[in-house]
């Protein structure tokens, strides 16, 4: 189903609402709570009707897609994420893609950023200054931007071709990464998330391996993570899942950033894109 | 700067790798063998281009030992009987035991180190002491309701199992490297890797073998 902004005054509801009620328990969660957990959130979510704090950032992320910006003047309108220039109702469905003109096969988030270097004359380092927002006084244009663009794809069935080699090549090596055992722990994303009905501490891990397991996970990112009072992007994902694997700091936009986004994004094949969605 | 490897660099390191990879592992695979050694050589080139250090988190943390080596052929399918003993008698041999002989330390120490989950993490500051977070996986103590499900359950693991010298010894053969004993198993090597220090280790052997600790009441 298409999906429609909110008014911004009912977004903003949302958004006082978000707050408040962000004092939802984090790990480790008190006794008992597995359960309680998921009523709050559900409770939360009939609080808002229907409606996701995300849908501010998309707000913010469609004025900042729309408005001409950088040294060069220009707004991402001429930029392509693969469906033609400024297309982006069903574009986010179809990423990671390869691009001719960046010679990578890029994923929504390096793509964003090419844009801003290649079209809007900004700085690698510009652009990508602030990739994971903290508050009010540190917001990421990228996290806005990436909203925006992932819910005019809400709806839309996960298509992600692997006939071009370029793809097909960074689909294997995401998930030769995905099995990867290494760092401290020896952990790999498959020790966490390639069993089925596993939790860690009361977090349930879904089995990534599996084809419904991996639909679900892949098309509820990027979400309004209610712990943090932030939309978080599929690069933070990875990011924060990397950090706990006890791994070096992933790069964001890097290539193994968008080889595992491959692997993960074309398992998701066939299912309806379902995002921003809202966690805990 | 965009960490990135342009195509040829790219096929060139992997065609390196994948020919030492060859001689490493005697030249003679299959297709499908050399295939999967030639994307796994693409892999390590791309990820080793792909992480930044971060704290105490160095790119030497990509590095594979042999056991991470092969348990990462083998994630959800339980490796072939030869690789198993190869991997449980190369970890075994690294077990080191304590000089003093000394197993069990405090059981409430224990508990805390079986609670903490900060350690080893870019995020984590490397002068506090790491804790093995055994609730994550494990349900022990039964006050804990905020255990996880991947390992089994430890609760009255000694009252069970029995309070003998032999046990104790297991368990701290288990703690400081669990692949001694389960190839590939999901558990972390705690003394092998240095994620605990010996104290540590005795103070959660304790927490599973001492009568008193609230695991085994």
């Amino acid at each position: 189903m298409p999906r429609k902004l909110r008014s911004i005054p009912g977004a903003a509801a949302a958004l006082a609402l978000a707050v408040i009620t962000v004092t939802l328990p984090i790990v480790p969660v008190p006794a008992a709570a597995q359960e309680s957990v998921e009523k709050a959130i559900e409770q939360y979510r009939q609080d808002l009707q229907g409606g996701n704090p995300a849908e501010l950032w998309e707000a913010r992320g469609e004025e900042i897609w729309n408005t001409p910006r950088g040294p060069k003047h220009a707004s991402f309108k001429s930029c392509d994420l693969g469906l033609g220039p400024g297309i982006v109702k069903g574009a986010y469905a179809q990423l990671p893609r390869y691009f001719p003109d960046a010679g990578r096969v890029l994923d929504l988030e390096s793509r964003l950023v090419w844009c801003m270097v290649n079209q809007q004359g900004f700085t690698h380092a510009e652009a990508t200054k602030v990739t994971f927002g903290k508050g009010s006084r540190k917001r990421s244009d990228l996290e806005a931007l990436t909203a925006y663009v992932v819910a005019q794809s809400d709806g839309t069935k996960m298509n992600v071709s692997l006939a071009d080699p370029h793809v097909r090549g960074m689909y294997e090596i995401g998930e030769k990464m995905f099995f990867y055992r290494a760092g401290t722990h020896d952990f790999a994303c498959a020790t966490c998330h390639g069993s089925d009905g596993k939790r860690i501490r009361l977090q349930d891990l879904p089995n990534l391996t599996k084809k419904a397991d991996a639909q679900r996970a892949y098309t509820s990112w990027p979400a309004y993570r209610v712990s943090q009072g932030e939309v978080r992007t599929f690069q933070w994902r990875l990011h924060d899942c990397l950090r706990q694997q006890r791994f070096p700091d992933l790069i964001y936009g890097s290539d193994a950033s968008i080889a595992l986004t491959t692997y993960l994004a074309a398992r998701a094949n066939g299912a309806a894109y379902a995002g921003p969605g809202m966690k805990r | 700067m965009i960490p990135r490897i342009s195509g040829t660099r790219l096929a060139g390191i992997a065609v390196l790798l994948a020919g030492a990879a060859a001689i490493l592992y005697g030249c003679a695979g299959t297709p499908a063998e050399d295939k999967s050694a030639s994307v796994e050589a693409q892999t390590i080139a791309m990820m080793k281009e792909s992480f930044k250090a971060h704290g105490q988190a160095g790119l030497d943390r990509l590095d594979q030992d042999d056991t991470q080596r092969l348990c990462s052929k083998y994630s959800t399918t339980p490796p072939p009987a030869a690789v198993a003993k190869k991997i449980e008698g190369e970890n075994l041999a690294k077990v080191r035991y304590p000089a003093d002989g000394k197993l069990m330390g405090d059981w409430k120490k224990g508990e805390k180190i079986a609670q903490l989950g900060r350690g080893m993490q870019f995020s984590d500051d490397p002068a506090k002491p790491a804790g093995a977070n055994c609730y994550a996986c494990h349900p022990l103590a039964p006050k804990e309701l905020s255990y996880g499900t991947m390992g089994p359950s430890l609760y009255q693991f000694g009252k069970k199992r029995g309070y003998t010298e032999e046990n104790r010894r297991y368990v701290w053969a288990k703690v400081y490297d669990a692949e001694a004993f389960s190839a590939c198993t999901n558990m972390p090597r705690f003394g092998e890797r240095h994620i605990l220090t010996d104290e540590q280790i005795r103070d959660v052997v304790a927490l599973l073998m001492d009568p008193e600790s609230p695991v085994n009441r």
